[in-house]
Formats: C-alpha cells, structure tokens, sequence
C-alpha cells in the first residue's frame, strides 16, 4: 500500500516539470553564415554540428508558430503543408535544407523562385517558431511537441502524427 | 478565525466597486435587478414570519390540561390544525405563482428588446481582445474598430457575439448579464443604456493567462454625438504630415502591416484590433493601459512585459523608429 501511495506521489510531482515559456526580450542569435543549403558541395563533406534548436523541444513555441503560419500567410502558397505555389512542406524533399536554420534563413532572406523574404518584417523569436513549425510539418519535431489537433476542419492529420522523414539524398535530415 | 472574517468582509465589499450588479444604468440590467430585490424582499419577509412563528412555538406557555380536557379537545384541535395548514399551503403557492410570474415577465422583457434592435454590432473575442464590427447594408457604412464601442442612449442596441478562438464571455454588469461567445455558435443579445457614462465591461469566461486584461468599454451617448462618432469612424486615417511619413514607412516596413490595418493605408493585416482612429479611444490593448502617448510608447516598445503572452509580439525597434511609429500611431484620431 505504502509503496503505491509513494508510487503515486512521484507520479504526481513528475507534473510539475512545466514547459517554460519565455516572454522576455531576449534577442536570437543569427544563424551562422556557414549554413550549407544544397548537399550538393565539392570535396568532402561538410561537418556540420549544429544542436536541436529550443524551439523545437518547446510545445509552445511549435504551436505559436502554427498560429503564425497562418496568420502570415504562409498558408496562401504552402497550404496546410501540402504545397501549392511554394513546395510542399511535409515531404522528404528539402530544396534548402531541412535544419532550422536553413528554414530560418529561408524565411529571412526569401528563396529566389519566388518565396518572399519575411527579414524585417517577422520579428527574430517569431521567425524562429515558424521555423519550429515547419520542421514539425516535416516531421522533425518529437510527437509530444508537435500541434497534436487542429482548431478547424482539416483534411489531413494533425502535425504529431505525419511520418518521420526518410533519409534524403543518402544524408540522415 | 479573525483574519479568516475580515478576509470576507473585504471580498465582499470588493463588490461595491463601480461594476456594481445592483446599480443599473440599462433596461435589461434594471429588470433582472427589480427581480433580484422582489425575490430578496419577499424571501426576507417569509423568513422573518417562519422565525416568528418558531420562536413563538418554542416559548409559548402551555396551559395545564387534564386528561378529559385532552379527549375532548382532541377533535376541536384537529380542525383548527386544518384551517392552518390549509392556509399557509393557499399563501405558499400564491407567493410561489407570483414570483414565477414575474420572473417569466422580467425574462420576456429583455427577450422582446431584440426587435427593437437600431443598431447591430458584431463583436468577435480574441486572445485578448474584442474585434467589433457596425453591420450596415451599406457595405461603405461599415464601421471596423476594436476594444471600444459607443451606443445611442435609450436605444435598443442588438449584439451579435462570436470568438475567433476559445470561448470567452461578455459582461457589462450596469448594463446587462453576461453571454457566452462559442467557436462556431452565434449568440445575441439586446440591451438598452439608459444613461449617458461610460461603462466598462469584461471577459466572464477564463480564456488564458491575459483574461484579466481583457476588457471592453461602452461609451453611452446622445444620438447626435453618436452620428459623429460614426461618421468619423468611417473616415480612412488621415494621410501623415510630412514628420509623419515616416512613422507609417515603419509601420508598413517593420512587419505591423502584417497584423493591423489601417484604413487609407497599405496596411491591411486582419489578425489584430483595426488601428484606424485608435488614439480616439480610451483605452489600450483592451483596458490593459490608457490612451496616453506615454503608454503608447510602453505597449509598442515592449507588449510583453504588459501582458505576457500576448500575441503581439516583441518587436526590436532601434529608438528612432520607436518614436516615430509611436507618434504616427498616436496621430490616428
Ligand atoms: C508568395 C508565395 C509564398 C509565400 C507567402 C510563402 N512562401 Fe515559402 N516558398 C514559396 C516558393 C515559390 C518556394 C520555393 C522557392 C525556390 O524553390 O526557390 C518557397 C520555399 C519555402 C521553403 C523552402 C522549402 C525547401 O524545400 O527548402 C520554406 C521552408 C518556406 N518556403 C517556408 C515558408 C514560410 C514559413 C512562409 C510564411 C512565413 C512562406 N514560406 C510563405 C512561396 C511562398
Ligand atoms: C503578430 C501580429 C502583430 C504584429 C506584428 C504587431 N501587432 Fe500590434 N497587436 C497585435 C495584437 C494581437 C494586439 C492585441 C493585443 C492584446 O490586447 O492582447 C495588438 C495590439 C496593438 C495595439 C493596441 C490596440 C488597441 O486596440 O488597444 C497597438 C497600438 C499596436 N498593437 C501597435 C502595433 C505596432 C506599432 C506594431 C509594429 C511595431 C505592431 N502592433 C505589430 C498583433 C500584432
Ligand atoms: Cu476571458
């Protein structure tokens, strides 16, 4: 009895590990210039050590940027991530990159047939969740951060249940 | 046990504010308050009269009775029991008819006040503030505008309430009892104020970490003011004095554009409150702040430390662009 009872209270306590959210004015830093775009480059490859962004392990910063993408208009050319205009979002194909910086700098700096650059007019934090949310489109982002229901009708499942990307290209995302 | 009672006394007299239920500046709010002390004083005069009549039944003296007296008296006592019971079933259910009377009669004054409706507005609840929108059938007589409405007195005014996210409540206490806005559901409700003021009023329904700050004002007014308000509702903002311009080429540059609109301008986002003649209202950011140029400058520079959470978001500015987007934006009247 005694050892259910504590069982419990650890269960219990195991709830207050609370996502933070951070609403200070704390300023990103830039993505590093030597974020490769393509796979394609000459000699060797390129060692790249880039860490999982907080972004992306933060359930609210991935929803927020589910907002923002609508609320920006993303939608317009991307649709729900099935593509239109743009490219679709949720395959395994990333013409610039799947990391979040590549997606990043994609938003800033806009992509040159015909995706607008946002620099400017996105603040640096926002761009960053977009970016969160676009990985989880792809399926990057662990199934208990990703949006898990959709506020209106939606034709295809919520971001937590797409499939985890391939490999692309011979190169693990 | 002490500090537990003033700690009540005060919660209750932090009723008495100015929100006050029972100091009613509008028909549907005066009804619903004339039920309210109907129902209080005749509640109270039953209650009085039961403790009397218990109160007398505990302490009256009995009289000494012999056994023959009890027999005999038996069959006298039974009817005048009767005659009593009877009676006070006759008054109950008399009491209880009128007031079910009036209840049904202060209800359908306020549902009979939607066909007097003048004036129809539309007012959707966000996270966490109100979009409002003046319905005309005159698509150029559409007045746009947000966390503000102004209402001709002794008008019947018809609220259609919406909520482009979670579920929020509106409340205006002097005015009239609170109505639900539900994703997806229309509801509606009709009031009348009777008094020129400005009244504020105030989400009912927890909505997330902002509920608080989300509040409503209701500017009450004679008919002539009010055709005044409205037209110069209608105007598009006015086009910047030359020191202006570039506190608007901020605003279209720096991403504000894509959120707000004003009208007359390439703004045009449809996400946050319409800033058209947003330095004519009272308030900011839906009661958080007052219409004041340096609180102006406090919610642009950093709205986060206002109301966290809020959706609108940090934006870095260096100070010369924060002043001359501020100046622009509090030249919109
Ligand atoms: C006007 C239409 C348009 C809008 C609006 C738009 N995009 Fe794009 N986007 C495009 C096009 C077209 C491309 C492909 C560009 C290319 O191939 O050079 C693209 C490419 C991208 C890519 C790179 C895809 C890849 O395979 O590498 C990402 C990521 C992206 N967009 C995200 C966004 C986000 C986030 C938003 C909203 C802030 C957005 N886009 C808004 C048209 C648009
Ligand atoms: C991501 C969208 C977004 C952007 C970008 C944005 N805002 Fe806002 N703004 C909002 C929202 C949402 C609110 C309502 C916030 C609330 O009351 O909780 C708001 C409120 C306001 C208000 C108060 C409105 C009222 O009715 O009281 C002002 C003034 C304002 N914003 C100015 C600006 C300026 C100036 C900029 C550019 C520097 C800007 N906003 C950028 C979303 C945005
Ligand atoms: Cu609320």
């Amino acid at each position: 009895m005694k050892s259910v009872f504590l069982l419990c209270l650890v269960v219990v306590l195991a709830a207050c590990q609370r996502e933070e959210r951070d609403f200070t004015k704390r300023k990103e830093s830039e993505p590093p210039d030597t974020v490769s775009v393509s796979p394609l480059h000459p000699g060797n490859p390129p060692i790249t050590t880039l860490e999982e962004s907080k972004y992306e392990q933060s359930a609210y910063d991935v929803a927020e940027g589910k907002r923002l993408y609508q609320w920006f208009n993303c939608t317009g050319c991307h649709f729900n991530g099935g593509g239109g205009i743009g490219p679709a979002l949720m395959d395994d194909k990333w013409i610039y990159g799947s990391s979040i910086e590549n997606i990043v700098k994609t938003i800033k700096e806009g992509r040159p047939n015909g995706m607008p650059s946002f620099g400017g007019l996105i603040p640096e934090k926002e761009t960053w969740q977009l970016a969160a949310y676009v990985r989880a489109l792809g399926g990057f982002v662990a199934k208990d951060v990703a949006p898990s229901r959709n506020d209106d009708l939606s034709a295809s499942p919520a971001e937590n249940r797409l499939p985890s990307p391939k490999p692309y290209n011979g190169k693990a995302p | 046990m002490k500090r537990l009672t003033a700690g009540l006394v005060a919660l209750l007299l932090s009723g008495c504010s100015n929100y006050a239920v029972l100091d009613p500046h509008g028909e549907s709010a005066g009804s619903i308050s004339e039920l309210l002390l109907l129902f209080f004083w005749v509640c109270s005069i039953i209650w009085l009269i039961v403790m009397l009549a218990l109160a007398y039944a505990i302490f009256r003296k009995r009289p000494a009775v012999s056994g023959a007296d009890l027999l005999l008296g038996a069959a006298e006592q039974n009817r005048q029991l009767t005659a009593i019971v009877s009676v006070c079933v006759a008054i109950t259910f008399l009491v209880l008819t009128g007031l079910t009377f009036s209840s049904y009669i202060a209800g359908k004054a306020v549902a009979d006040m939607a066909q007097r409706g003048t004036l129809t507005i539309r007012i959707t609840g966000y996270q966490w503030w109100w979009d409002v929108e003046y319905e005309d059938t005159r698509p150029d007589h559409i007045i746009y505008t947000a966390n503000e409405i102004h209402v001709p007195v002794g008008e019947a005014v018809k609220v259609k309430l919406e909520s482009g996210d979670v579920i929020h409540s509106l409340w205006i206490p002097s005015l009239f009892g609170k109505r639900d806005l539900i994703p997806g559901q229309h509801n509606e409700l009709t009031f009348i104020a009777e008094k020129t003021g400005i009244y504020r009023g105030q989400c009912a329904e927890f909505c997330g970490l902002q509920h608080a700050y989300m509040g409503l004002t209701v500017v009450a007014e004679p008919r002539a003011t009010f055709d005044a308000w409205r037209l110069s509702q209608l105007m598009p903002a006015a086009a910047p004095k030359q020191d202006l311009q570039v506190g608007l080429n901020v605003f279209l540059t720096r991403g504000c554009a894509l959120c707000h609109t004003i009208r007359g301008t390439s703004a045009g986002g449809r996400v946050a409150p319409d800033l058209t003649h947003i330095a004519s209202r009272h308030t900011l950011a839906a009661g958080a702040l007052d219409m004041k140029p340096d609180q102006l400058a406090r919610w642009i520079s950093d709205p986060q430390a206002i109301k966290p959470g809020s959706k609108m978001p940090w934006i870095d500015l260096n100070p010369d662009e924060m002043r001359a987007v501020t100046s622009y934006v509090g030249s919109l009247r």
